[in-house]
């Protein structure tokens, strides 16, 4: 079929609703329009942060710009090209920060977006590629199914050798969970400055729990996040503790109330890196995966004491084409 | 007016019943498990006592149940002193702009990703602030109706500052940030520690004070400007004295447990209903109901799951109901 005829044929599809769309499409990926020739694909624009991390690690000089404002710190230890690409705003509904018009004019051969796929983003992303014509990929973004996105994503963009690559790491990161000896350790991950607000199990924040072998402490349905007390905390009295905000980790060792807690008391409340991108969430992508890594080995590894900042640097250099020096990772809260 | 014919000594103990009531149950309940003998011998041991119970009951309990009474109280009185002072029951104490002030100045704060006591500082003056800017305002302007130009510079400033507030959660991290100013936006009172305390508790005294010491005269305030003039009150002033201190008492409010929500519409309502529209009953009528309603609320809120019931959505829940209920019983005892 010519280029032309499959246009045609996809037009025809697009008076269907979109799960006509989706049926011809992987598993992991939601293919809106038709992408280009994987060779062909030159620029990229990613739809929100968590797909801007996955374009940056597949295909870096494809990457149009960041859609959130990325500090000067997080820039500072991105490779020089990464760190000079501007600010251009988010695709999300009515949530967007970025009109579509400069979509457009920044001409891209696709748009790529990773995350939560439900009716809602399917919808977004249908009506984007109707109104601008530009190709639209949304891709499952489960932190389980990294390796697929990985693969699947760096097949459509042309880079199938380095998405192989990055796709090995998250195999053997994202290890089955045996069903173990001991019973699993009851994680609490504390967000905010207060360290009160934390993701309920099945929300996409919280995901790195699970992934790194434990439980997620705040057993309540739902998903997403929520705010629970100290008294609440005293109640569950989680085996460990995890954050990536510095304030609340230094809040947490001094105050009189959270060092009742056993997780704190006994040196097991961990301060995660949060630079460039979080190492536990913030954005929810494949940067997680150095995250479920040293999640699992604070919390299996009977010593615990081998060097962060070299297998940070193996996984900059792996993922993000830099390597930072030491120096600069020391500085890091949570590596220091 | 239900309680508006009986005794004062009678109205007080009506009043003080359901709120003692609540005060209770807010020590009984919570997530943690404490059987109440242990939680009286917890407080019979004191506050030095280094066990479970003992920082339950003294560090997260009776601060949160303090910081409860007080915002509730301070609300209360806030909305009552405003809604007799703008002459409209519709008021209540963010009419001049100050919850959009302090929302904007927590949530720059947080976007900034800045430590709790600077979150609450920077609310704190972003109240103040938003309410001094209607002050400015409505100084400047002199041929109008200076409550109405009030109101109105009080709603501009509110949108203000509220577009700003919009403005930064749209540029907010969606995944990190703008959970924690939506939260904030909701109000709670889970976060409250004994410090929160000791700096919000001298802030909204020192802004009641002058409301108990002006009682008498707030009530003419329900007059026009002229008359009020005529029977020797200085309108001008008195209308700052009070505004100063509603703000006060509901910046520093605000500032400590985000923001709460109806309470200030509502229970100096409540309250006139029970022991009529005289300012000096008003007054520690939704002190007490104000305090006492904002603890039962917030018992719910922390033990009905074990994730936190945000504040603002309960005080609507559980407020909304018991108000049609007394506006309906008043309407029938022909008040």
């Amino acid at each position: 079929m010519k280029r032309r005829d499959c246009l045609l044929a996809l037009a025809g599809l697009a008076a269907a609703p979109w799960t006509a769309a989706l049926a011809t499409a992987p598993a992991t990926l939601h293919v809106f329009g038709v992408p280009p020739a994987p060779e062909r694909v030159r620029r990229v624009f990613a739809a929100g942060a968590p797909a801007a991390v996955l374009v940056h690690a597949l295909a870096p000089d494809a990457l149009l710009g960041w859609p959130w404002p990325l500090s000067a710190a997080a820039r500072g230890l991105l490779a020089p090209a990464a760190r000079g690409l501007p600010m251009l705003g988010r695709l999300a509904g009515r949530g967007s920060t970025l009109p579509l018009e400069k979509l457009v004019a920044l001409k891209p051969d696709l748009i790529v977006d990773a995350g939560t796929v439900d009716a809602a983003y399917l919808s977004t992303a249908e009506r984007v590629w109707r109104q601008t014509g530009i190709p639209y990929v949304l891709v499952d973004g489960r932190l389980a199914d990294s390796a697929r996105q990985l693969r699947e994503t760096g097949r459509l963009l042309g880079v199938m050798a380095r998405g192989e690559q990055l796709a090995r790491y998250a195999d053997t990161t994202l290890l089955a969970c045996g069903p173990g000896a001991a019973r699993p350790p009851r994680v609490y991950l504390a967000r905010a400055a207060d360290g009160l607000e934390t993701p309920l199990p099945g929300s996409v924040n919280g995901e790195c729990i699970e992934a790194a072998c434990a439980v997620n402490v705040a057993r309540e349905p739902g998903g997403g996040l929520a705010r629970v007390s100290r008294e609440q905390l005293l109640a569950w009295s989680p085996d460990a503790i995890v954050t990536q905000y510095p304030e609340f980790h230094a809040l947490a060792r001094q105050d009189a109330v959270w060092r009742r807690l056993p997780a704190v008391r006994d040196g097991r409340l961990f301060l995660a890196p949060s630079l460039p991108f979080g190492w536990l969430d913030g954005p929810p992508g494949i940067n997680r995966l150095i995250g479920v890594r040293w999640l699992a080995s604070r919390l299996h590894d009977a010593a615990p004491s081998s060097d962060w900042i070299e297998r940070a640097r193996d996984f900059h250099a792996l993922f993000y084409g830099h390597v930072p020096t030491r120096e600069e990772l020391t500085r890091l809260p949570g590596l220091a | 007016m239900i309680l508006a014919g009986h005794s004062a000594a009678l109205r007080v103990a009506a009043l003080s019943a359901p709120v003692f009531a609540a005060l209770l149950a807010a020590f009984a309940f919570g997530p943690y498990p404490l059987s109440p003998a242990e939680t009286l011998a917890a407080l019979w041991a004191g506050p030095s006592a280094v066990n479970d119970a003992a920082t339950v009951v003294w560090q997260l309990r009776l601060p949160r149940i303090g910081a409860g009474f007080l915002v509730g109280a301070a609300l209360a009185a806030a909305g009552a002193a405003y809604q007799g002072m703008f002459r409209n029951p519709l008021v209540s104490p963010d009419i001049l702009g100050v919850s959009a002030g302090a929302g904007l100045g927590a949530a720059l704060a947080i976007y900034f990703g800045l430590p709790l006591a600077a979150v609450q500082a920077i609310a704190f003056v972003g109240g103040l602030l938003a309410v001094a800017a209607v002050v400015f305002v409505a100084g400047r302007v002199r041929r109008h109706d200076p409550v109405l130009v009030l109101v109105l510079a009080g709603v501009a400033v509110g949108t203000l500052f509220s577009a700003g507030i919009s403005l930064v959660k749209v540029l907010a991290d969606p995944s990190v940030q703008l959970p924690s100013i939506t939260f904030w936006l909701l109000g709670g009172l889970n976060a409250v520690a004994p410090a929160d305390l000791w700096l919000a508790a001298p802030l909204i005294g020192a802004g009641l004070l002058p409301m108990l010491l002006l009682r008498w005269r707030v009530n003419l305030l329900s007059l026009s400007d002229e008359e009020a003039a005529a029977l020797g009150v200085n309108v001008a002033r008195l209308r700052g004295i009070l505004i100063v201190s509603a703000t006060l008492m509901t910046a520093a409010a605000v500032s400590i447990t985000g923001i709460v929500g109806w309470i200030g519409l509502v229970v100096p309502h409540a309250a006139r209903l029970l022991v009529g529209p005289e300012f000096s009953r008003l007054l520690p009528a939704a002190l007490l109901l104000g305090g006492g309603f904002l603890v039962a609320a917030d018992t719910l809120a922390r033990s009905a799951a074990a994730i936190e019931l945000p504040l603002g959505i309960l005080t609507a829940l559980v407020g909304a109901p018991v108000f049609l209920w007394l506006l309906a019983r008043s309407g029938r005892g022909g008040a």
